[in-house]
């Protein structure tokens, strides 16, 4: 079970210069895109510039109108969308939602349950949780799947900013033990960046891609984004590293250090080499 | 027994109740009150054609009931006008389209009021073979496309991106849906079979804690209705389908009452 992070393997999802059209319109076109086992890839950008419609892409729910998407066979997909209404009609416990798609053994179930927080919760009805315990909720149903590839679409919505922190960091756990992929949609990704390998940056097509670091430092981000841009990057710098329990830090390219300060004094020339 | 005529509408109807429970389950859920009744009353057009063509009724029916709600699929698809608005068309002019159609029809005596309402006396032994040999395939195969359907209608994402095929389950539960209209039709009447797929899904949500679990009291609390209303239809002469709609509005009354009286006794 154990994978090291840095250890990237086979490619799970990859989309070569794909481009989803509606009435006439391309929502996103030109879209290079590779998941590996592994890694974490977080998509941004603002609003209908296209991250859902990639990740659905990327999974099949949507098929390409031109270029190509290929997938690993077989490929186990754990999937957290953008908005889920359950009718309140449908009595649906939080256990019963775990086996939506297929059946899980008890442990497993249990398991997930624990990791996501919700535990105590896996008799209630979905629709009495509040925003964050059902975006747990959902986030324990695609783990326990203990897919190949998880698929989360603005997973922290809902949720207050200590819980997204602890949700994100969740999201890593998972990805460390399992080693799975991760294709992450965002548009606060001042705590995505410090757990991602990838930021791809769309805006209809791919802007800018690369490592946090660069994604920041990059003229394009800078111009999609505006002011925020600026906001974005100062968050960075608290959280490009992450404190580990023992008192090293972890910096945002997986290299362990002993203190995080020092990153900070050469974080700004990082930024003008990218 | 069966020579009877009200044993065997008794018998036809607890078997429609049956089958209809878990359908309806699915058409409260997905909130497909107004497109049920879309198709029911496409019924009529099915009657007329069957009447004209000389083919099986129950056949006849099941055939237009399809392609109304692949037309529909279809013009959704398409996206020209709202669904709402084009279930209002598509359910009225195949209403009246088939009382036009009856009414050239004049070589024929049609029993109008039977079809629109319901007519436990015209229940034969062979319909409650087709009830039932009907209703065993529909029910087997609702159970196949469970998960599908059901995950596709928590979020039809979830289930595609994980491998399950709502659309496809989606598109049976319709043909489903088509079956259980001709079916039923004789005993509750083209107009109020939706209701007897509704009230009683709507009466069992409120003690079950699984949709499994509601799916089966609603068999029975729609069982429980066509009893009651068939009874009280022979006792006041009234016709059976009105009377089993209004056992099963009775029986959801009762169930809002005991919903208010559960925080008291809990």
């Amino acid at each position: 079970m154990l994978q090291a992070k840095d250890t990237k393997g086979d490619a799970l999802v990859v989309m070569e210069n794909a481009g989803i059209k509606r009435a006439d319109r391309w929502l996103v076109r030109g879209i290079d895109l590779t998941v590996r086992r592994g890694e974490i890839v977080t998509l941004i950008g603002p609003n209908g510039s296209g991250k859902s419609t990639t990740a659905k892409t990327a999974i099949g729910v949507l098929s390409p109108d031109e270029g190509k998407v290929q997938r690993a066979n077989p490929l186990r997909v754990g999937y957290v969308p953008q908005k889920v209404n359950v009718d309140w009609t449908m009595p649906l416990t939080v256990k019963r939602l775990m086996e939506l798609t297929g059946k899980l053994p008890g442990e497993k179930l249990e398991a997930a349950l624990v990791a996501a927080g919700i535990s105590h919760l896996s008799g209630a009805a979905v629709q009495s949780l509040s925003g964050g315990e059902f975006q747990r909720a959902l986030l324990a149903r695609a783990l326990a799947r203990e897919p190949d590839l998880l698929v989360l679409d603005e997973p922290v919505q809902g949720v207050d900013f200590s819980g997204e922190i602890a949700l994100y960091r969740l999201i890593r756990e998972i990805r460390d033990r399992t080693g799975c992929g991760v294709l992450l949609i965002s548009h606060d990704l001042h705590v995505v960046m410090a757990e991602t390998d990838t930021v791809v940056c769309l805006n209809g097509h791919i802007c800018c891609r690369g490592t946090p670091e660069s994604v920041v430092a990059s003229e394009e981000y800078r111009t999609l984004f505006g002011s925020r841009a600026s906001e974005l990057a100062l968050y960075r710098h608290q959280h490009d590293h992450t404190h580990l329990v023992d008192g090293r830090v972890r910096l945002a390219d997986g290299t362990i250090a002993d203190s995080c300060g020092h990153l900070h004094d050469h974080s700004h020339e990082n930024i003008s080499d990218a | 027994m069966l020579d009877d005529f009200f044993v065997r509408a008794m018998v036809a109807g607890i078997g429609i109740a049956i089958i209809a429970g878990p359908l309806g389950c699915f058409v409260v859920w997905r909130r497909m009150a107004y497109f049920g009744d879309t198709m029911a009353h496409s019924a009529l057009l099915g009657v007329a054609l069957s009447f004209l063509f000389d083919i099986n009724l129950t056949l006849g029916v099941f055939a237009v009931a399809t392609l109304a709600s692949l037309a529909l699929l279809f013009l959704q698809r398409r996206g020209a006008l709202s669904t709402d608005a084009l279930l209002g068309i598509l359910s009225h002019s195949t209403l009246a389209l088939g009382l036009v159609m009856v009414a050239f029809m004049s070589w024929i005596r049609i029993d109008l009021m039977g079809f629109l309402f319901g007519d436990i006396l015209a229940v034969s032994k062979s319909d409650i073979g087709v009830i039932f040999a009907g209703g065993l395939a529909v029910l087997a195969v609702l159970a196949y496309i469970w998960r599908p359907l059901l995950a596709g209608t928590v979020n039809p994402e979830i289930a595609e991106a994980e491998g399950l095929r709502p659309e496809a389950a989606k598109l049976v539960f319709m043909i489903l849906m088509a079956a259980v209209i001709a079916i039923a039709m004789k005993i509750v009447g083209i107009l109020l079979i939706t209701s007897l797929l509704i009230i009683p899904a709507a009466t069992a949500r409120r003690f079950a804690p699984t949709p499994e679990i509601m799916a089966v009291m609603a068999s029975l609390a729609g069982a429980l209705s066509v009893s009651g209303g068939l009874l009280a239809s022979l006792q006041f002469d009234t016709p059976s389908g009105p009377s089993i709609v209004v056992a099963a509005l009775v029986l959801f009354l009762l169930s809002l009452l005991r919903l208010k009286m559960q925080p008291a006794g809990g």
